[in-house]
């Protein structure tokens, strides 16, 4: 490093050190303070790298065998996603299980930082906002560079925007532990972070469309279009749902600068498109590029993927009110909310046909490819949950799903069979190809974690389907003589046996995701596993033929 | 970019684009799909008409069915409210303490007060009524009551609520604290004392003196309780809030009382009434004390063109 940027650096850390002191010594609230300690060790992490010749970014690269940036792409920040995203995964997991076990067993509420109402919201953000938001910016980088064939646009700034959002995960878990929240589902981090997050999403957008603007291809290819999408409307979504007044610029608090049924209306557009651009839009961007490599066959239909992703990405952002059906949100509203639905349904269902029809001419790969077989299960359970979510979204079924525990199975055989099957079946693309190794350590242990999953997911959704409807029908069930049957307790009480399916289901996922990281630490350590290979399908030329028998053959 | 050729295993055409090796198929979109998708639009359609659906400058479109989810629910519930009416209308006109001589009412007043127990009352007194000694939470299915165990006393317990300062009618009592007062071993004696009057400890001179200058007032000379001053019965094996020597000792030198919203200012009178029979029903209630007079009209037969007061 030169001379006057380490004094630059160690500077800025400094400066960094006294602003966070100031603050946490000034701070309204203990959260607020917390949050000013923790960007004050940051401070001091900077102004170390600075002030000596300590690097432990240079000295982490080195521990994780990164190789030099010899290549053509600049595929450091995708590695330091990688490692990111096998991180939070298996940290939102566990939070996971441990909630699941929370509703089945009580007794494992520590209050009062590690009660359900705290740890649900730091599960729900570490898996969507940390282990899918890491994937997603990763792959995004990989993506970009490749089908553009261009170096990434301002790696400085590309840099900034992996540990700036890695800020932005641990401000916002740490605060949900410490109760600082503006309780709005999904968007729980206060407004300090918010403006946080918005700094480093901006950073991230100029970095993937300044890749695209320097593109030596003629066309943007179909994964491109759905980042750009989904950049571009989080992006919106997040700043308009958190538009708030703190209350102090020196405390945690803030109030929503909309009130009452406008404020839950804000709240389930920016809900449901944080799954619509987020988790649909942006993991579609993944398949478009991982499922044709690593199938080494075209992707099905041009045409469709051009009108799939405008009638999704038009169509998806009205559906939100279906969020609200049977409350103070007008009739209208939630009538178009259902209506979009249901539009909805043929345009998701296009991202799982091209996925899928992608395989045509190549289907033996299910059989041979682990990552295939991944690949091909999160698409399925991409179109059981875009066929589920729709019919959801039918006021009648609404009715007796609302509240109850199959909105969670939706959830998670989306989250869990989608969002988590398309994410691993990317990073074992990846890993190999980013670390300059012939393959993944072991192919029978990705398809361990295939079962693993695959299986945890049928316990989970199967629990909350029964879990939910049973619910449902229980609260609705009127007795002959005109009143209620059970109480709430009652229902949480048939439950149970539920619950603790769904935590079961819920340590298969987790094991699975164990296996995954162990396999990736392998391959990066440089080590090949020893084992049969995948495709011993035993082949018998003298039994390949039919049976000649002097007995009557039965009549077909 | 590649040139456009024909994909072997498919025999379709590419479009000619590449990207990092991926190409793309000319393929046609499928027609089940293209066809799905229009009919749900031509639904949409139908359905924005028949439903409220289009927002104007005043109010929105109403739909040709007329429908609305207001109107849903008023509809339901008047039609759950008819089902009920005739169950209602016989209770509202019928006191509370004639009711155990008509075993059919009485019965349906149950299962109401069942399903009404559900809503407002198993947060604290728990699904099964069992209460809490840990919280206080009155047990309902002993005979063992505070307040009386009576149909009457418990329709006014429910419906004037207990140690309710903003409401005249409330039930209430007061237990002072003894902190301070007694020595240690002046609190162990006591307790024993408290105790051995439920067969469960040793009396004792000392204990015994301590009861009855400070506690005989209330709880009656031999821990029989007063219902007039909401004083627990000591001489059962029924505790309120636990019968350890512990519990005991906390109770004299810390006294936690209990409270219950008066329900006569959220539910109706015949809702209160199902809710006293339900709970009469559980297990422990009284008959009514006094032999109720002839009443001098005839008020079995209600006339169901009357309107009652809990319409």
């Amino acid at each position: 490093m030169h001379a006057e940027a380490a004094l630059g650096r160690s500077l800025a850390g400094f400066g960094l050190i006294v602003l966070a002191l100031v603050v946490a010594a000034f701070a309204k609230d203990a959260g607020f303070a917390a949050h000013a300690v923790i960007v004050g060790i940051v401070g001091l992490a900077i102004a170390i790298s600075g002030a000596t010749r300590f690097d432990p970014v240079g000295a982490a690269r080195k521990a994780l065998n990164m190789p030099e940036l010899a290549s053509r792409y600049d595929d450091d920040p995708v590695r330091w996603g990688v490692i990111a995203t096998m991180f939070w995964g298996i940290a939102g997991l566990a939070a996971g299980l441990f909630i699941a076990l929370q509703l089945a067993f009580p007794v494992l509420n520590f209050e009062p930082y590690l009660n359900f109402g705290r740890l649900r919201p730091l599960h729900t953000s570490a898996v969507i906002f940390a282990f899918g938001g890491n994937a997603l910016i990763a792959t995004s980088f990989y993506v970009v560079q490749r089908t553009c064939r261009a170096r990434l646009a301002l790696p400085g700034v590309a840099r900034f925007v992996f540990w700036g959002y890695q800020l932005f995960i641990v401000l916002a878990a740490t605060g949900y532990l410490l109760g600082v929240t503006q309780s709005r589902e999904y968007a729980e981090p206060e407004w300090y972070v918010d403006l946080w997050l918005t700094i480093v999403w901006v950073a991230y957008a100029a970095v993937f469309i300044g890749t695209i603007l320097k593109r030596s291809e003629p066309h943007i290819y179909v994964a491109n279009w759905f980042y750009l999408a989904f950049i571009i409307t989080i992006a919106m979504l997040h700043i308009v749902n958190n538009l708030a007044m703190p209350v102090s610029l020196l405390g945690a608090k803030s109030y929503s600068a909309f009130a009452g049924v406008q404020d839950a209306l804000t709240q389930w557009w920016y809900g449901h498109n944080a799954v619509g651009f987020f988790l649909t839009a942006g993991f579609l961007a993944m398949m478009y590029y991982f499922v044709p490599k690593q199938a080494e066959r075209p992707v099905y239909s041009y045409r469709l993927s051009i009108i799939h992703f405008w009638s999704l990405i038009f169509l998806y952002i009205w559906a939100g009110p279906h969020h609200l059906h049977y409350t103070a949100l007008p009739d209208w509203a939630q009538t178009l909310g259902m209506v979009f639905s249901i539009i909805l349904w043929m345009p998701s269902w296009g991202g799982m046909i091209n996925g899928l029809m992608t395989l045509n001419g190549a289907w033996d790969k299910i059989r041979t490819d682990p990552i295939i077989r991944m690949m091909v299960m999160a698409l399925a359970f991409y179109g059981m949950s875009t066929f589920e979510g729709p019919m959801l979204s039918i006021k009648a079924v609404n009715s007796l799903s609302h509240y109850t525990d199959w909105t969670i199975g939706h959830v998670h055989s989306g989250a869990l069979g989608w969002n988590g099957l398309i994410t691993f079946a990317c990073v074992y693309y990846l890993v190999p190809r980013l670390w300059k190794r012939e393959r993944m350590y072991s192919l029978r242990l990705i398809n361990t974690h295939f079962w693993l999953a695959t299986i945890g997911i049928v316990f989970y959704a199967a629990s909350m389907w029964v879990a939910g409807v049973m619910q449902g029908l229980m609260w609705r069930e009127y007795s002959p003589d005109g009143y209620l049957v059970w109480s709430f307790a009652d229902t949480v009480d048939a439950m149970f046996p539920m619950f603790v399916a769904r935590a079961f289901g819920g340590l298969l996922y987790i094991s699975g995701a164990i296996v995954m990281t162990y396999n990736v630490w392998m391959t990066i350590a440089g080590k090949l596993r020893d084992e049969k290979p995948m495709t011993d399908a035993a082949y018998d030329p003298e039994a390949d033929r039919p049976i000649t028998t002097t007995t009557a053959v039965p009549a077909e | 970019m590649a040139e456009k050729r024909i994909d072997e295993p498919t025999g379709t055409e590419t479009v000619g684009h590449e990207w990092d090796g991926i190409e793309e198929l000319d393929t046609p979109m499928p027609r089940w799909w293209v066809y799905t998708f229009y009919a749900t639009i031509v639904w949409a359609i139908g359905f924005v008409i028949a439903y409220p659906a289009i927002p104007g400058l005043k109010q929105a479109s109403e739909g040709m069915l007329g429908w609305s989810s207001r109107g849903q629910l008023a509809e339901e519930m008047s039609a759950a409210d008819r089902a009920r009416l005739s169950v209602r209308e016989a209770l509202a006109v019928m006191p509370i303490e004639r009711l155990p001589a008509d075993p059919g009412l009485m019965a349906q007043a149950v299962a109401g007060g069942a399903a009404a127990f559900k809503v407002n009352c198993v947060q604290c007194h728990g699904s099964g009524a069992a209460g809490s000694q840990t919280l206080g939470y009155a047990n309902l299915n002993d005979d063992d009551w505070l307040w009386g165990g009576d149909l009457q006393s418990i329709e006014y317990t429910i419906t004037n609520g207990v140690r309710q300062a903003d409401h005249p009618g409330s039930r209430t009592g007061a237990m002072p604290s003894f902190a301070g007062a007694f020595s240690g071993k002046q609190l162990d004696d006591l307790a024993s004392y408290v105790l051995s009057l439920s067969g469960k400890g040793e009396a004792n001179a000392s204990g015994a003196q301590i009861f009855s200058e400070n506690c005989a007032l209330c709880h009656g000379p031999t821990g029989e309780g007063s219902r007039a001053l909401g004083a627990p019965r000591l001489n059962d094996a029924i505790w309120l809030r636990g019968g350890t020597r512990e519990d005991i000792i906390a109770q004299v030198t810390n006294p936690k009382l209990g409270a219950m919203p008066a329900w006569g200012e959220r539910l109706d009178a015949v809702t209160i009434k199902m809710l006293a029979a339900y709970v009469h029903s559980l297990g422990g209630g009284e008959d009514t004390p006094t032999p109720v007079a002839p009443a001098a009209a005839e008020p079995a037969a209600p006339d169901p063109d009357t309107p009652t007061p809990a319409e």
